[in-house]
C-alpha cells in the first residue's frame, strides 16, 4: 500500500471555503469538498447535510404538521410519545405561532442553532397552511436561520412554487423505491384525489409525484437530499437503483438510514417481525451507493420535535410553558449568534490546519514500518465541537471512524441506549455496560476523555482498547495518532479476524 | 345519518380541512363531528372524506355505528397478530 504525502501527490489548492479537495485528505472529513462552491456555501453550517458541521452546529424541528397523506409500514400514527426517539414522534403539537415563538427562544438560548426544519410528525406538505405559515413568519423574523422541510413527496409538485417563495433552499424527500411493486410492500395506501388508493396503484402515484417533485426542485435551484429507509428483504438491493436515479435527477446527497422496527412501536414492520439491518449491512449498502453520489452517514433519525446538536435532544428545556417565561431580545440574540458562528468557523479552520499536519506526520510510518497495515474501526465519545471530550460512561452514542494508513473516514454512529427507553427489550441479565460493549462490536479501540476502572477491564477483555490519552483533542487527529501507535506496535500488521471485520 | 369520531382519534387534523360541510371541529380529548352538519359527503364525494384519510382504525363510525375502517384495514396488521404482540409485550 502506498502512503500518500498530502499536499504532494495531489495538487489540492486550498479552496476559498477552506479545506482540501483531495479525497484522501484528513481535512476533508466532510466528503462534500468536491461540490460546487455555491452548494458548499449553503451546507457548510448545516448539521444535517455536512458531517463536519454536525459536530458544531445545532438544529431544531418544530412539530406543526400532524396530518399525513400516506401510510408507511414503519410508522405508527399514534405519534405522541415522550419515551421514543424516532421520526414521526413528538411530545407536544404546536400551532404555527407557537412554533415561531419556540424557534426564537431556542435560537436565542442555543446560538449554535443554524437550521429549522419541519418534519412532521405527519407530512409537512399534507399540512400546507400550518407549514407555510410557520416558514412565512420565520423568514421575516429570523432571517439568519436556514429553513428546511422534509416530505414523502406526494404533495410536492403542487407546492413547489409556494415553498420557493418562502426562501426554503433545502428539501428532503424520503424515497424508498422507484418500483411500484417494491413500493406496495412499504406503503399500504396513499390518499390521492379524495380517494384512498391501495397497493401497487397507490405506490405508483407516490413514486411519480416524488420523482416529479425532485425534478421541479432541482430545476428551481433548491438543494435536495434523498432519505431512504433500508428494509432488509424488501428494498436493500433496489436502493442501489434508487441512488442512481436520484443522483441522475440532481439530488445532491443520499441518506440511507436503517429501518427502526420494534414490536412496542406498534408499526406494521415491528409487529410482523421485520428486522432492521445490522451495522455491517447498512455500511455495506452505504458504501455501494457512495460510488454514485454523496452518502450521508451521520443522520440520527431525529424526532419531529428534536432540539440541539444531532444526537442530543434538549426539547424538554423548551416546552411552551417554559418558553412563556423567557424574555427574548432577538436583535441581540442575532448579534450573539453571529459572534458564536464566527468563533466556530475559526475553530474549524484551526482544526483543519492541524488535521492536515497530522496526516503528513502519519506518513512517517513509512520510515518505521514499511509493512502494509490494515484498516481498523475506532469508536469515539464526543459531546460536540469535533473533540474527544466525553466520559465513556456518559456517552449515549459513539461515532465510528475507520482509520487506515492513508486516511481517517467517518463511518457512522451507534446509539447506546436504543430507540425506545420505555422498556427493556434486550433480554435478561445483560447490564448496561455489557450492552454498550456489544454495541461497539467490530471496533478495536474506543477514544474518550475518561473511563472508569470496571469498563476498562471489560473492554480490554472484549478486544477493544480503551484510550483516554487524547482528551480534548480533535477527533480525526486523535484517531490518526492512535492508529499510528498501534501500527508502530505491530498490532495492525495481520489481517483482522474475518468475523471482526464483517461485523463492523 | 352522520359519521362520528370516537375515542382513539389522535387529533392529527387530516380530516378537518377535507370535510365539505365543515362538520368536523377540534375538541378535547379528540375531534368531533357535528351530526347536524355531516352529510356523509353525499353529493360531494364518492367516499366520505374523513374516513378516507383517517389513519387510525376504528375511530370513525358510520351512520349505523359501524367502524368504517375496522382493525387491520389500514395498517395491514392482522388483528390476531396485533393482539398476540400486545400480550407478549405486556408479559415482559
Amino acid at each position: 500500500m502506498e502512503l500518500k504525502v498530502l499536499g504532494q501527490d495531489t495538487p489540492a489548492a486550498p479552496s476559498p471555503g477552506g479545506g482540501c479537495a483531495s479525497s484522501g485528505c484528513g481535512g476533508n472529513s466532510d466528503h462534500l469538498a468536491h461540490l460546487p462552491e455555491a452548494i458548499r456555501e449553503k451546507v457548510h453550517n448545516h448539521p444535517c447535510y455536512s458531517e463536519e458541521a454536525h459536530h458544531h452546529y445545532a438544529r431544531m424541528h418544530v412539530a406543526v404538521a400532524p396530518a399525513c397523506n400516506i401510510q408507511c409500514h414503519y410508522c405508527n400514527r399514534k405519534y405522541d410519545c415522550a419515551n421514543e426517539s424516532r421520526p414521526g414522534v413528538v411530545s407536544e403539537l404546536l400551532t404555527p405561532d407557537q412554533a415561531v415563538t419556540k424557534v426564537m427562544a431556542v435560537a436565542a438560548s442555543i446560538p449554535q442553532m443554524t437550521v429549522l426544519g419541519i418534519a412532521g410528525p405527519g407530512d409537512p406538505l399534507a399540512n400546507p397552511e400550518r407549514t407555510l405559515s410557520t416558514f412565512r413568519q420565520l423568514s421575516e423574523k429570523a432571517p439568519d436561520i436556514k429553513l428546511c422541510v422534509s416530505t414523502n413527496g406526494l404533495a410536492l409538485p403542487a407546492l413547489v412554487d409556494e415553498l420557493c417563495q418562502h426562501n426554503i433552499d433545502h428539501v428532503t424527500i424520503t424515497i424508498n423505491c422507484v418500483d411500484p411493486e417494491v413500493g406496495a410492500q412499504i406503503y399500504p395506501w396513499v390518499f390521492w384525489n379524495n380517494r384512498r388508493i391501495r397497493g401497487v396503484e397507490g405506490a405508483k402515484i407516490l413514486i411519480e409525484q416524488q420523482q416529479k417533485g425532485l425534478e421541479m426542485l432541482v430545476e428551481r435551484g433548491v438543494l435536495v437530499k434523498v432519505n431512504s429507509v433500508m428494509i432488509p428483504g424488501v428494498n436493500e438491493e433496489h436502493l442501489k437503483e434508487v441512488s442512481e436515479v436520484v443522483k441522475a435527477k440532481g439530488a445532491f446527497l443520499h441518506n440511507v438510514m436503517p429501518l427502526i422496527a420494534e414490536a412496542e412501536h406498534g408499526t406494521f414492520y415491528g409487529i410482523m417481525g421485520q428486522r432492521g439491518p445490522t451495522h455491517a449491512e447498512l455500511q455495506a449498502l452505504q458504501d455501494e451507493c457512495a460510488g454514485d453520489m454523496n452518502m450521508m452517514r451521520h443522520c440520527r433519525q431525529c424526532r419531529a420535535d428534536a432540539v440541539g446538536l444531532l444526537g442530543e435532544d434538549r426539547g424538554d428545556e423548551f416546552t411552551m410553558d417554559k418558553i412563556a417565561e423567557m424574555e427574548i431580545d432577538y436583535g441581540k440574540a442575532m448579534e450573539t449568534r453571529k459572534q458564536v458562528h464566527e468563533a466556530i468557523e475559526a475553530d474549524r479552520e484551526a482544526q483543519r490546519q492541524r488535521a492536515g499536519q497530522c496526516f503528513v506526520s502519519l506518513t512517517e510510518l513509512g520510515g518505521v514500518a514499511r509493512k502494509e497495515t490494515r484498516p481498523m474501526l475506532m469508536a469515539v465519545a464526543t459531546e460536540g465541537h469535533g473533540l474527544i471530550n466525553q466520559h465513556f460512561g456518559h456517552a449515549r452514542e459513539f461515532l465510528i471512524y475507520e482509520a487506515s494508513a492513508t486516511d481517517v473516514r467517518f463511518i457512522g454512529h451507534r446509539k447506546v441506549d436504543l430507540y425506545c427507553s420505555g422498556g427493556d427489550t434486550c433480554g435478561d441479565a445483560e447490564t448496561a455496560l455489557q450492552k454498550t460493549i456489544r454495541t461497539l462490536e467490530g471496533c478495536e479501540a474506543v477514544l474518550c476523555s475518561k473511563i472508569g476502572f470496571e469498563p476498562w477491564g471489560m473492554l480490554e477483555e472484549a478486544g477493544i482498547m480503551p484510550n483516554g490519552e487524547h482528551a480534548m483533542e480533535p477527533i480525526e487527529e486523535a484517531v490518526a495518532a492512535v492508529y499510528r501507535e498501534m501500527a508502530k506496535d505491530g498490532r495492525l500488521d495481520a489481517q483482522a479476524p474475518e468475523t471482526l471485520r464483517m461485523r463492523a | 345519518m352522520a359519521f362520528k369520531i370516537i375515542e382513539g382519534c389522535v387529533n392529527c387534523w387530516a380530516c378537518e380541512p377535507l370535510c365539505p360541510s365543515q362538520a368536523i371541529y377540534e375538541a378535547q380529548p379528540h375531534f368531533l363531528t357535528d351530526a347536524r352538519k355531516c352529510t356523509e359527503c353525499e353529493g360531494d364525494f364518492l367516499h366520505p372524506q374523513c374516513a378516507t384519510i383517517c389513519p387510525i382504525e376504528g375511530v370513525i363510525l358510520d351512520g349505523v355505528g359501524l367502524a368504517v375502517n375496522p382493525p387491520g384495514s389500514l395498517t395491514g396488521i392482522p388483528p390476531e397478530r396485533m393482539a398476540a404482540a400486545m400480550a407478549e409485550i405486556q408479559a415482559r
